[in-house]
């Protein structure tokens, strides 16, 4: 068995994975989640004892052994650079899309455009576009209220999230679902849930789904269903079910814990007794895994192995990616109770900022490329906001729409016959 | 309801006894034409589980006790030995997780059949049966249907105490995105188990734990595997022209009982089966009222804003001036059921309420 070796350590207030060399390697091979160690393999241990991180002791560090050593290496040849140019470029594009559209969101939301609950990621990219940008379009994804930037790293349009938003007829789910529940058929985006821990065993269905397919309807199947919550989420009893049926069936799900430390006002240390959640994965007999939510590529290289392993058939992983929301809640959240220092602190290590200074230092980009991104996005996003804008709101007959699939569920009207039938109902001009 | 609390009950066991076992009787010469084929409740529903999972290899079925154990009153029987462990699935006793994978399925392609050892457990998952199946196909604007059917036991059986005895067809039946099936006979049990699993939308089957082990006579048409019970249509089980009474489930059964007795006394009344509690036949109900003039609801469950509270109503709405009397609604007790026998009797309609209130609509009470 490996041992866990401790080595307390001060943390400056800078990213936790930049002090590799000084963390302990773990006795083992490289792959922190083959099958065969359960999460026993952890890693170095970090005590943040920083004033400025609100990360109390033994917080677990970071980053595979993969990526220390690509990081010890400072040689500039790109055999062991952990992506190529194209997908540092993707990467950017899809983090930078995320966070424009949801400065945007906020802007439409003051100007009235906008309106209900609304709930925005920015900070959180990397862990969306870490995930997301690895799945194939039959892969699933499974979100929470705050669903846009997952929905745009899966593939949905923006225009059609936009219009969504704005309650339009041609957003994604007709105007009828809004800012947290985006659904796409077509991009396997099953939504979209208010209720904390709602999606996550809708997540579990998703993958069940996937192994039936292959093993009873013997369909060549391999999808993976990745399922997003919050730390909040992590203290809710649907998890543990989930977690518990995952393992037990293996499931081909990766259950992705965005710990951004805050359940509205509720900080995740005053509602968890073990704020450790990537410990709850080895309880259930899966590997539990801490990454460092903030850096795409850590994210990338965690979420690869993850999925890898879903892929393959040997059951979930529990992911959990500390990381950080820059604004409140929601955009009715006046974000009294956070730390001004904790915010300036997480602000330094913007996921976007990082990338961007990984591509210039590893000359995988140039200043000109990333501008060009930049300005592609500024455009798309006043697109939609453009397109949303001008699109109609729905029509009456739209308000009965989509009740049922078989619309007989709305029963015989007065004359005996199904209410369907009668062309004023589906007209919205009949008295129901 | 009313009626129990104002009349005092002097516990006549020998009647009561006599109507239990009446049932299977009174049915009998409900269907007086149909063929001599008899079948159970429980042989009804098994064996239209069997038929539709046979059927289409994406039906699958998922509860506590389904497979080895053979169903928890045995509904399920065989069907592990025939589709296998990953068709016939036992789960851990997790009702949020497992309604929420069924419906994850749902959204994903294949077709669940849930089942909740009682409807009661059902509100440990109750989240998932309304905000991530019933709203769905409308959050989703028809992208993602959700064929799953959520079926159990449901309201009271004997002296199983109060967390065990609730009625759900109100609290299920007032959301929009649902459809609610409450079958009283074999033929009704098959013909809607078969047209929930094949409906698109997400159904709650009701069923009955003292109907399960009930045999009706069946039709050759009603064992025919392609047979299916439309949804939303009602049942007149007894045609009459007196009053209508309107009953779903198991008191069905005991409204039959009544008619029986009603009728020796010169009043003929109309026993309508309602089959479906969403949608509910409306027309129906209103068209006997126009007929009959006058009508009883009954039902087993809690009387605020119960299924009884709708219909009448929908009633007072649509036949106002057709309604020689003030409608008459009866309804379990609004208490949690005792456990004592006795008294829990009491917290149930029987036979003789629903004739008392009868006689009262016609104008004959003493």
């Amino acid at each position: 068995m490996a041992k866990i070796i401790h080595n307390p350590l001060v943390l400056s207030s800078s990213r936790s994975a930049e002090k590799s060399e000084s963390c302990c390697k773990l006795s083992g091979p490289t792959s922190f989640m083959s099958s065969k160690f359960l999460g026993n393999k952890l890693l170095s241990t970090n005590s943040a004892t920083s004033p400025a991180t609100r990360r109390s002791a033994a917080v677990v560090a970071v980053s595979s052994d993969v990526v220390k050593e690509k990081k010890l290496k400072s040689s500039s040849s790109l055999a062991n650079l952990l992506i190529t140019k194209e997908e540092g470029l993707v990467l950017y594009e899809d983090m930078i899309l995320g966070r424009a559209f949801e400065d945007m969101c906020a802007q439409m939301y003051y100007r009235g455009k906008m309106f209900g609950f609304v709930h925005l990621y920015n900070g959180q990219e990397a862990v969306s576009t870490g995930f997301i940008k690895l799945l194939k379009q039959e892969d699933c994804v499974v979100s929470t209220y705050r669903d846009h930037v997952h929905a745009l790293s899966k593939g949905v349009p923006a225009r059609q999230v936009m219009s969504e938003l704005f309650g339009k007829t041609t957003g994604c789910c007709r105007g009828q679902g809004g800012s947290m529940h985006m659904f796409s058929k077509e991009h396997n985006v099953l939504g979209g849930f208010a209720f904390i821990g709602e999606g996550i065993p809708v997540a579990t269905g998703a993958a069940f789904t996937s192994k039936y397919k292959r093993e009873v309807l013997k369909e060549d199947c391999d999808e993976v269903t990745l399922a997003f919550f919050g730390d909040g989420t992590c203290n809710n009893g649907q998890f543990f079910e989930c977690l518990n049926m995952a393992a037990l069936w293996k499931l081909p799900i990766v259950f992705v814990v965005e710990n951004n430390l805050w359940a509205i006002g509720m900080s995740h240390l005053r509602s968890t007794s073990d704020p450790q959640i990537w410990k709850k994965g080895p309880a259930f007999g899966m590997p539990g895994v801490h990454v460092d939510g903030m850096d795409v590529l850590k994210v990338r290289e965690v979420a690869q192995e993850a999925i890898g392993r879903a892929r393959r058939g040997e059951g979930p992983t529990l992911v959990e990616c500390e990381t950080y929301r820059f604004r409140g809640h929601s955009l009715a959240d006046p974000d009294e109770l956070r730390d001004p220092a904790e915010k300036a602190h997480y602000a330094t290590r913007d996921p976007i900022t990082s990338l961007k200074k990984y591509l210039f230092e590893n000359n995988l980009a140039n200043e000109a490329e990333l501008k060009a991104i930049d300005k592609k996005i500024d455009e798309i996003i006043e697109d939609s906001v453009e397109f949303a804008d001008e699109s109609p709101v729905p029509a009456r007959n739209q308000l009965l729409e989509n009740v049922f699939a078989d619309p007989r569920g709305f029963g015989i009207g007065p004359d005996g016959k199904y209410r369907c039938e009668d062309p004023k109902f589906t007209q919205g001009t009949a008295q129901v | 309801m009313l009626g129990i609390l104002r009349q005092t009950v002097v516990a006549k066991l020998n009647h009561a006894l006599n109507c239990e076992q009446g049932i299977g009787a009174v049915a009998l010469r409900a269907y007086s034409s149909s063929s001599a084929n008899k079948m159970t409740v429980r042989d009804a529903i098994n064996s239209a589980l069997d038929e539709e999972m046979s059927a289409d290899p994406k039906v699958f079925m998922m509860g506590e006790e389904v497979g080895e154990y053979q169903g928890a009153y045995k509904i399920t029987k065989g069907l592990l030995d025939k589709y296998g462990p990953e068709r016939v699935v036992d789960t851990p006793i997790t009702e949020a997780g497992f309604t929420g994978i069924g419906v994850g399925a749902a959204y994903h392609g294949l077709r669940p059949v849930v089942e909740f050892m009682t409807f009661n457990f059902s509100m440990q998952a109750i989240d998932h049966i309304i905000n991530s199946a019933a709203k769905s196909n409308y959050m989703s604007a028809g992208q993602i249907s959700v064929p799953i059917v959520f079926r159990g036991p449901n309201g009271a059986a004997s002296g199983v105490g109060a967390q065990h005895s609730q009625c759900y067809a109100a609290w299920f039946g007032s959301c929009p995105g649902l459809k609610v099936l409450a079958p009283y006979s074999a033929e009704d049990a098959r013909g809607l188990l078969k047209a929930a699993i094949r409906d698109p939308d997400p159904v709650v089957f009701l069923e009955n734990e003292l109907l399960y082990g009930e045999s009706f006579p069946v039709s050759a048409e009603t064992l025919d595997s392609s047979f299916c019970v439309p949804i939303g249509k009602a049942k007149i089980e007894r045609e009459g022209k007196d009053v209508t009474i309107v009953a779903y489930s198991k008191m069905v059964g005991f409204s039959l009982q009544a008619a029986d007795i009603l009728a020796k006394e010169g009043i003929n009344a109309e026993v309508i089966n309602l089959r479906s509690i969403r949608p509910l036949d409306r027309s129906a109900v209103n068209a006997s009222v126009r007929k009959t003039n006058r009508i009883v609801t009954v039902e087993e469950g809690f009387p605020q804003h119960g299924v009884g509270a709708e219909i009448c109503a929908t009633v007072v709405e649509d036949s106002f001036e057709y309604l020689d009397a003030p409608v008459e609604r009866i309804a379990g007790a609004d208490v949690p059921t005792p456990y004592a026998a006795n008294i829990e009797r009491m917290a149930f309609p029987q036979v003789e309420d629903i004739v008392r209130a009868a006689k009262r609509a016609c104008y004959r009470s003493r």
